[in-house]
């Protein structure tokens, strides 16, 4: 048999239709895949769109029985608790990052990365019971501190690689220029490779905090929750994602609203940081190319 | 075809010496190079290079791509140790003294580096060439910087164009002027060396004619080595050619004689256009 003979040739109608149906199919994964973000949207705001009102951003939770009520304290807990882990993560990314790009040799920087990455997967709710075990157990409460804790740790390997990222973007060029002049290394590092990356910094830098904003395992275990404000930083309190589990799962219909509410406010919140960082890394290429 | 109008006293001066390195001006020695060998990894990129540099006097290095003019550039400022893996022997002497043991900032403070492509810092054009001021604590005041910058930029032929937007960004200049900027931002710290690494490759006639002429206006203060592609360019403004190959330094003499009576065939075929 020679080989031309095995070679199947279908007919140009059936070519078509299976070049039809691989549209329909791809074309239609890729719109489910793209409107599901409208359709959270939507079905958050359909479901808890009646408890969405001035009160929701003002007022404290209201007592059981009662209808209305507000996540004020959930809003400024998880605030708090973002900007500790803020202050802790992003020093520590930060700084490790200009090492990883402006100090290690290739092969340690293999390492880091590498171990870094595997920081970056471990489970959220792992790194919660691990700072409960170092923090809350010992202080012997639950409280923001070691919420921000949580948070802070799960920031630090994306603020290491973004920083890493960025500053290695700067053109080599710019730091000769700097050297040539006379400036030793960590000079050229703080006033021409810092700056120059700046923008892009800051803006990975947000689009991390979008990412930690809506853990919840992990404050599960260091924040806990409350029903009323936390003064100070040392204290149980409530954060948005902790407090849609705890109204999701409760047997109060009006609750249940209010927590579709709730992850309508925090995913618009996300949205906002994210967008905000994205159209500012488009605008953020400092050196022209070339 | 043996070039015409060869200078008779280079004729003689060869013929008496057999040295190529010898000079008909007595212009005293600035940098001197001796003996340098440098390796990237595995690999012998320059081959025992001699060279020396006049004060006051313009350098020129030339040769086809990959033969080492700019390797052997870097290294005089030791920017080579930016690269990892490279390894130099040899010595390089600013005014007697071997700059490879000195403190490399210093270094470089002294011995300046304009690059192929402009890279001007994002910043404004008067940050950018007080920039060398700021880094290396310049005492003085605004005033004083602000004096150091205008004349840096007018001795750059630079401070006419831009003298009305100082505080705006440097990338809002032309290429040229970027190049001149950097010129600008170098000839601020002084530096009794001034290194230039093609700076004209990427610019038009033009603008390579402002630096050409700028350049010759600066040989009465600093000394200037640079690596040109160009051939005319060294012709036209330096007073010494050396021309690289492979990694090896053929022929450095005065400019006249590298271009009208080389010496070695390799070089009278690279001048003369047959190869490279």
């Amino acid at each position: 048999m020679s080989p031309a003979s095995t070679i199947v040739n279908p007919s140009s109608t059936l070519k078509n239709l299976v070049n039809y149906t691989m549209f329909a199919v791809t074309g239609f994964c890729t719109l489910v895949a793209v409107g599901f973000l409208f359709f959270i949207l939507g079905y958050l705001i359909f479901n808890g769109g009646k408890s969405l009102s001035l009160s929701f951003f003002t007022n404290l939770p209201a007592p059981v029985g009662e209808i209305g009520g507000g996540m004020a304290n959930a809003l400024l807990g998880s605030a708090k608790v973002l900007l500790l882990a803020t202050l802790i993560g992003i020093p520590i990314g930060f700084l490790g990052g200009v090492y990883l790009s402006e100090y290690s040799t290739a092969r340690i920087a293999f390492v880091i990365q590498y171990v870094t990455d595997l920081l970056n997967g471990v489970p959220s709710i792992v790194i919660g019971i691990v700072v409960y075990g170092l923090v809350v157990h010992p202080m012997g409460h639950y409280s923001t501190f070691a919420g921000g804790i949580a948070l802070g740790i799960m920031m630090i390997p994306i603020s290491v690689r973004s920083t890493e990222e960025f500053l290695r973007a700067v053109p080599q060029s710019l730091r000769e220029a700097a050297l040539a002049l006379g400036a030793p290394k960590w000079k050229t590092i703080v006033t021409v490779v810092i700056p120059a990356a700046m923008r892009g910094i800051i803006s990975g830098t947000m689009l991390d905090l979008a990412r930690v904003a809506g853990e919840t395992a992990p404050l599960l275990f260091t924040a806990l929750g409350n029903q009323f404000w936390s003064p100070g930083w040392n204290q149980p309190t409530a954060t948005l994602p902790a407090m849609i589990y705890t109204y999701a799962i409760s047997p109060y219909e009006d609750w249940h609203r209010q927590a579709w509410a709730a992850g309508f406010v925090l995913l618009a919140l996300v949205l906002l940081i994210n967008i905000t960082a994205r159209m500012a890394i488009s605008r953020g290429i400092y050196v022209p190319k070339g | 075809m043996s070039p015409k109008g060869e200078a008779p006293s280079s004729q003689q001066e060869r013929a008496t010496t057999g040295e190529v390195r010898t000079a008909v001006v007595p212009q005293p020695m600035k940098l001197s190079a001796q003996n340098l060998d440098f390796y990237y990894g595995n690999f012998h990129a320059l081959h025992g290079i001699s060279l020396d540099v006049r004060e006051n006097q313009i350098t020129a290095l030339i040769g086809p791509s990959g033969c080492g003019k700019s390797t052997f550039l870097r290294t005089l400022n030791r920017m080579h140790e930016t690269v990892k893996n490279t390894r130099l022997t040899g010595q390089i002497l600013l005014d007697g003294k071997d700059i490879l043991e000195e403190d490399v900032n210093a270094v470089r403070l002294k011995v300046g580096m304009v690059f192929q492509r402009s890279n001007p810092f994002p910043k404004t054009i008067f940050e950018n060439v007080a920039y060398g001021l700021h880094v290396n604590s310049f005492r003085g005041g605004k005033a004083a910087i602000r004096e150091v910058v205008e004349k840096s930029l007018v001795k750059a032929a630079l401070w006419e164009e831009v003298k009305d937007k100082l505080h705006q960004s440097a990338f809002g200049l032309s290429g040229g002027q970027q190049q001149r900027l950097c010129i600008a931002r170098a000839l601020a710290v002084e530096p009794e060396v001034l290194l230039l690494d093609e700076p004209c490759s990427a610019l038009d006639p033009i603008a390579t004619a402002k630096i050409e002429d700028l350049l010759f206006n600066l040989k009465s203060e600093t000394t200037i080595v640079i690596v040109t592609h160009n051939m005319q360019q060294a012709a036209r403004v330096s007073d010494f050619t050396g021309f690289f190959l492979l990694g090896k330094l053929i022929e450095f003499n005065t400019t006249n004689v590298i271009f009208q009576n080389p010496e070695k065939t390799e070089t009278e075929d690279y001048v003369t256009g047959r190869f490279g």
